[in-house]
């Protein structure tokens, strides 16, 4: 198939930034988006030009480090999948479509497609883990027995990837969902739950202090999350831990 | 010739390890915060060894490529991971868990070392637990397992298909509770370039800061590399697309050995390439053999017609399928291990009997688990991987049967090390996949996690911190010292060469070539001839990339094309390696096979009299001949048997 392009190209944070249209041509269905993007960064190397710069590693939706904002969405018009899972099967010849990278005050761009996410780094080391030691002298694993309710619910909230899409796509640039998904991953373990109040406090703290916006419940952070996070994290989030403490506790 | 001495405890097998930790020496914990240690790779392996170095108290630098810790390739391991808990009671021990890692490994690996593996694999889940990783429950609300090819008993511990994430996450949230607490320095997107070697000891490295371009010089008082595989050797892997062998292979050319690099692991169930446009392979979890059957068709006029669009699986009756498997191997049927389901599906493909236009896959059909269990219970077990291979295919495997064929996943070989996990240059250690110590010629599946967590919380805290003993009165290590400037330029003058080359080929272009020389010469079937001819191939498309590679814009700032042609450029240089070893081990062993020696009915032929010792490769020059030492493998607790799963 044939397609427009239209790339947002930055050249380092400085610079102000600009889309540029490249026209694709033969571009196979069974492709993967990030295929068709090493293809276009084939011809403009042939060219002599800058590759286009995007995050990618793993390409099978699990690292979380690929992030375009295709068409006015976060991973493109598929839902439950990441940038690199979508094929081109899902746009039609001579189609446009824009590429954009994420935006939010907390993800500066670093160059195209290319943000700094290391917020996200933060927000998990302001409590974002069990306070336990690696010496593996733990008590043995069975000694707990945890209903498989929650350990599935625990499980269902570890799988978020990290990858930012729930900022991206928020009006206010909040990462509640992702710091919600977190707290409540390990408020659902017997582990977890010594700490979870003073965790919850301290990240989302943590998540104010670095720039991100409030979370006002719009919930579009819930429909373009490609790991199916669920609004109920951030309920659960609220209701259990933060309440109306939230400041007075810091 | 410099002698490899593995520094194996003396005693009986049971107790080496518990004696070790008993005599290692310690460093007081007032003298551990003026000791530095770099640690390059935030997988299970490095994420878990900087955790666990930064708790002691030293004063851990951690170093990854990527923009976070927590994306490290660990991240898509999918089946699970091993450990001997017996928690089913099926009969599993320390012992077996050894054996069978022996045993699956082709008699290739050290005792010793496979030993403590087995004993410090229980404690990873008890840590991992205590950590909040969210493990698969049955209803009474215990731990669930499953089991994996080449063993017959249930200890394998899972998270739905995404186990690898959970262990990961586990790893990097006690990664980042050091970081928050200053013991561990975070740096991201930093690469190594190379290792720094003073008066014969690892004592820091170069590393390239990816989003300013700067050169920084980092010293340490040791080196632990935990930086994965090399498996991108052939551009189409199961791989993330960035790992790579440039920190192996840079200390290799610093003098550490380089050990077995022809053992890699094919794996039997990955999706079958589709175009020219593929950048990379993507498995299907192994554990889909439990309840999978693998068959191609009896007919050969079959297997034709389904390559040319005409019938599918659905259409061939049940009595003119092949299950290959089952007949050939009738006590573990499609649970062999992944060497042998690899090489059998290779068998029926060359014989003609492939099922996609390509004539390379093979049918994984659950139409009969679907109907033993119902389309349910195949979901709950294996939802999201089926989801995985119709987003990818556009076809819906509880319908049709998936094809697969076998792709290269891991990397047996890596930088030689002893029992400490010391390379050998003293102060450099490996670890994880970077290494190459623990599964001989062939790997079982969940044993790599296994491996990874176990050095990283369990071994190399008590290796390396027993080597910084002697460090304490050693005060800071300079950066102005005349190696780290030698270090740093040569990788400078390196990156401004290929920013100048103003050649006509992508980076790309020759790692495609590589891949396909690597593929088709020293992949799933090997013989003399053919490895000749690819050590000149390799050698001259060298030359070809030198000359001819180009590398837009410049090093300062994000250049991913500059990122890669340094990786490109070693993996060329280990290709050949590769290929030498190959030719050098005259038999059939785990992932090795030599198509000289093979029995009639095309099984492998190990030669234990001539064979069983592990080949550490030296470096010797650029272009020269590497040479080989041989370490002896000596079995004192397992007998050596020919490997069979009949
Ligand atoms: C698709 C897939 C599925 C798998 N499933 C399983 C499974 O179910 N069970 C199992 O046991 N094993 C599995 N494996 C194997 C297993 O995942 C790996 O062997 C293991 O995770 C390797 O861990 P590691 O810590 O050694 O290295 P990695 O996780 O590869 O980490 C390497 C680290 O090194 C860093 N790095 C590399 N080079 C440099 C450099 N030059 N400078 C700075 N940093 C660098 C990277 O940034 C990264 O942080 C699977 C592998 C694949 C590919
Ligand atoms: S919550 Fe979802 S969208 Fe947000 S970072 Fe996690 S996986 Fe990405
Ligand atoms: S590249 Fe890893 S999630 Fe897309």
């Amino acid at each position: 198939m044939n397609l427009t392009l239209k790339v947002w190209r930055q050249n380092g944070e400085n610079d102000k930034g600009r889309i540029v249209e490249y026209k694709m041509s033969d571009i196979s269905p069974d492709m993967s988006f990030l295929e068709m993007m090493d293809v276009l960064n084939e011809q403009l190397i042939e060219k002599g030009d800058n590759p286009v710069a995007f995050d990618h590693d793993c390409r099978e939706g699990i690292c979380g480090s690929c992030s375009m904002y295709i068409n006015g969405e976060p991973h493109g018009p598929e839902n439950l999948i990441t940038t690199c899972q979508l094929h081109m099967r899902s746009f039609k010849d001579g189609d446009t479509i824009y590429i954009e990278p994420w935006r939010a005050s907390a993800f500066p761009v670093v160059k195209d497609l290319v943000v700094d996410r290391s917020a996200f780094d933060a927000i998990i080391q302001a409590g974002g883990y069990v306070s336990v030691n690696t010496s593996g002298n733990t008590q043995d694993a069975n000694a707990i027995p945890i209903n498989k309710t929650d350990a599935d619910a625990a499980f269902d909230a570890a799988t978020c990837i990290g990858c930012g899409a729930c900022v991206a796509t928020c009006k206010n640039s909040s990462a509640m969902l992702f710091t919600a998904a977190k707290v409540s991953h390990l408020a659902h373990l017997p582990q977890g739950q010594v700490e979870a109040k003073e965790r919850a406090i301290n990240m989302v703290n943590k998540m104010d202090e670095l720039g991100f916006g409030n979370c006002t419940n719009t919930g579009d952070c819930e429909i373009q999350c490609p790991k199916g996070i669920s609004l109920d994290n951030i309920a659960l989030m609220n209701r259990d831990f933060l309440g109306a403490s939230l400041k007075s506790e810091k | 010739m410099t002698k490899l001495v593995d520094n194996i405890p003396e005693g009986p097998l049971v107790d080496k390890w518990t004696k070790y930790k008993a005599d290692a020496k310690l460093v007081n914990p007032a003298n551990r915060r003026n000791i530095d240690v770099i640690v390059v790779g935030t997988g299970l392996a490095g994420g878990a060894a900087a955790a666990s170095l930064g708790e002691m108290g030293f004063n851990v630098k951690s170093f990854c490529f990527q923009d976070s810790p927590r994306r490290a390739h660990s991240i898509a391991a999918q089946g699970g991971i091993n450990a001997a808990k017996n928690y089913q009671n099926d009969g599993d021990s320390t012992y077996r868990l050894f054996y069978d890692t022996i045993k699956g490994g082709d008699y290739r690996s050290r005792e010793a070392n496979v030993y403590r593996l087995a004993e410090v694999s229980t404690n990873i889940i008890d840590q991992c637990v205590a950590q909040g990783v969210p493990f698969a429950r049955e209803y009474g609300g215990l731990l669930d397992n499953r089991s994996f090819g080449g063993v017959q008993v249930q200890r394998t511990f899972y998270a739905k298909g995404q186990t690898g994430q959970q262990l990961l996450i586990g790893a990097y949230q006690a990664l980042s509770r050091q970081i928050s607490k200053g013991t561990v320095t975070m740096y991201n997107r930093h690469e190594m370039m190379d290792v720094v070697v003073i008066d014969g000891k690892a004592r820091g490295i170069i590393a390239r800061n990816l989003i300013t371009g700067k050169i920084e010089r980092h010293s340490a008082h040791a080196v632990v590399l935990a930086s994965g595989g090399y498996g991108n050797v052939f551009f189409l892997s199961t791989n993330a697309m960035g790992s790579n062998c440039t920190a192996a292979w840079k200390s290799y050319k610093k003098g550490a050995y380089f050990a077995n690099p022809c053992f890699v692991q094919i794996h039997p169930t990955c999706i079958p390439v589709t175009g020219d446009h593929q950048s990379k392979l993507t498995l299907m979890s192994e554990s889909l053999r439990n309840d999978g059957r693998i068959w191609v068709p009896k007919k050969k006029e079959d297997a034709e017609a389904i390559a040319r669009g005409e019938k599918t699986g659905l259409d061939i009756a049940e009595e003119d399928r092949d299950y290959y498997l089952e007949r050939r191997y009738p006590a573990f049927g499609n649970l062999v291990p992944r060497d042998v389901a690899s090489r059998a599906a290779k068998e029926r493909c060359d014989a003609g009997y492939g099922v996609n236009k390509t004539g390379q896959a093979v049918f994984l059909d659950f139409s009969d688990a679907i109907n033993r269990l119902g389309k349910d219970a195949v979901e709950a077990r294996y939802g999201n991987l089926f989801q995985m291979y119709e987003k990818i295919t556009d076809e819906n495997p509880y319908e049709m049967p998936m094809k697969i064929y076998p792709a290269i996943h891991y990397t047996m070989g890596g930088i030689w090390v002893d029992y400490n996990l010391q390379t050998t240059i003293p102060g450099l250690f490996a670890t994880g996949e970077a290494n190459f110590s623990d599964h001989g010629a062939n790997r079982l599946g969940a044993s790599a996690l296994m491996q990874g967590l176990a050095d990283g919380y369990f071994v190399a805290p008590y290796t390396v911190s027993n080597y910084l003993a002697d460090d304490i009165r050693t005060g800071k290590i300079s950066t102005d010292h005349p190696e780290f400037e030698k270090a740093e330029k040569t990788v400078d003058d390196k990156l401004d060469y290929f920013i100048n080359n103003n050649g006509s080929k992508s980076v790309d272009y020759f790692h495609r070539k590589l891949g396909k020389i690597i593929w088709e010469n020293c992949g799933m079937a090997r013989n003399k001839e053919d490895l000749e001819k690819a050590i000149k191939e390799v050698d001259s498309l060298r030359d070809e990339f030198w000359k001819e590679v180009k590398v837009p814009g410049t090093k300062d700032g994000l250049n991913q094309e500059l990122e890669k042609a340094g990786r490109v450029a070693d993996f060329i240089e280990l290709g050949a390696l590769m290929c030498y070893d190959a030719l050098s081990r005259e038999e059939s062993c785990g992932g090795h096979f030599r198509e000289e020696y093979q029995t009639p009915e095309g099984e492998a032929v190990r030669n234990d009299k001539e064979f069983a010792f592990v080949s550490a490769w030296e470096f010797k020059g650029e272009k020269k001949v590497p040479e080989l030492h041989k370490e002896d493998l000596k079995y004192e607790n397992i007998e050596l048997k020919q490997r069979s799963y009949k």
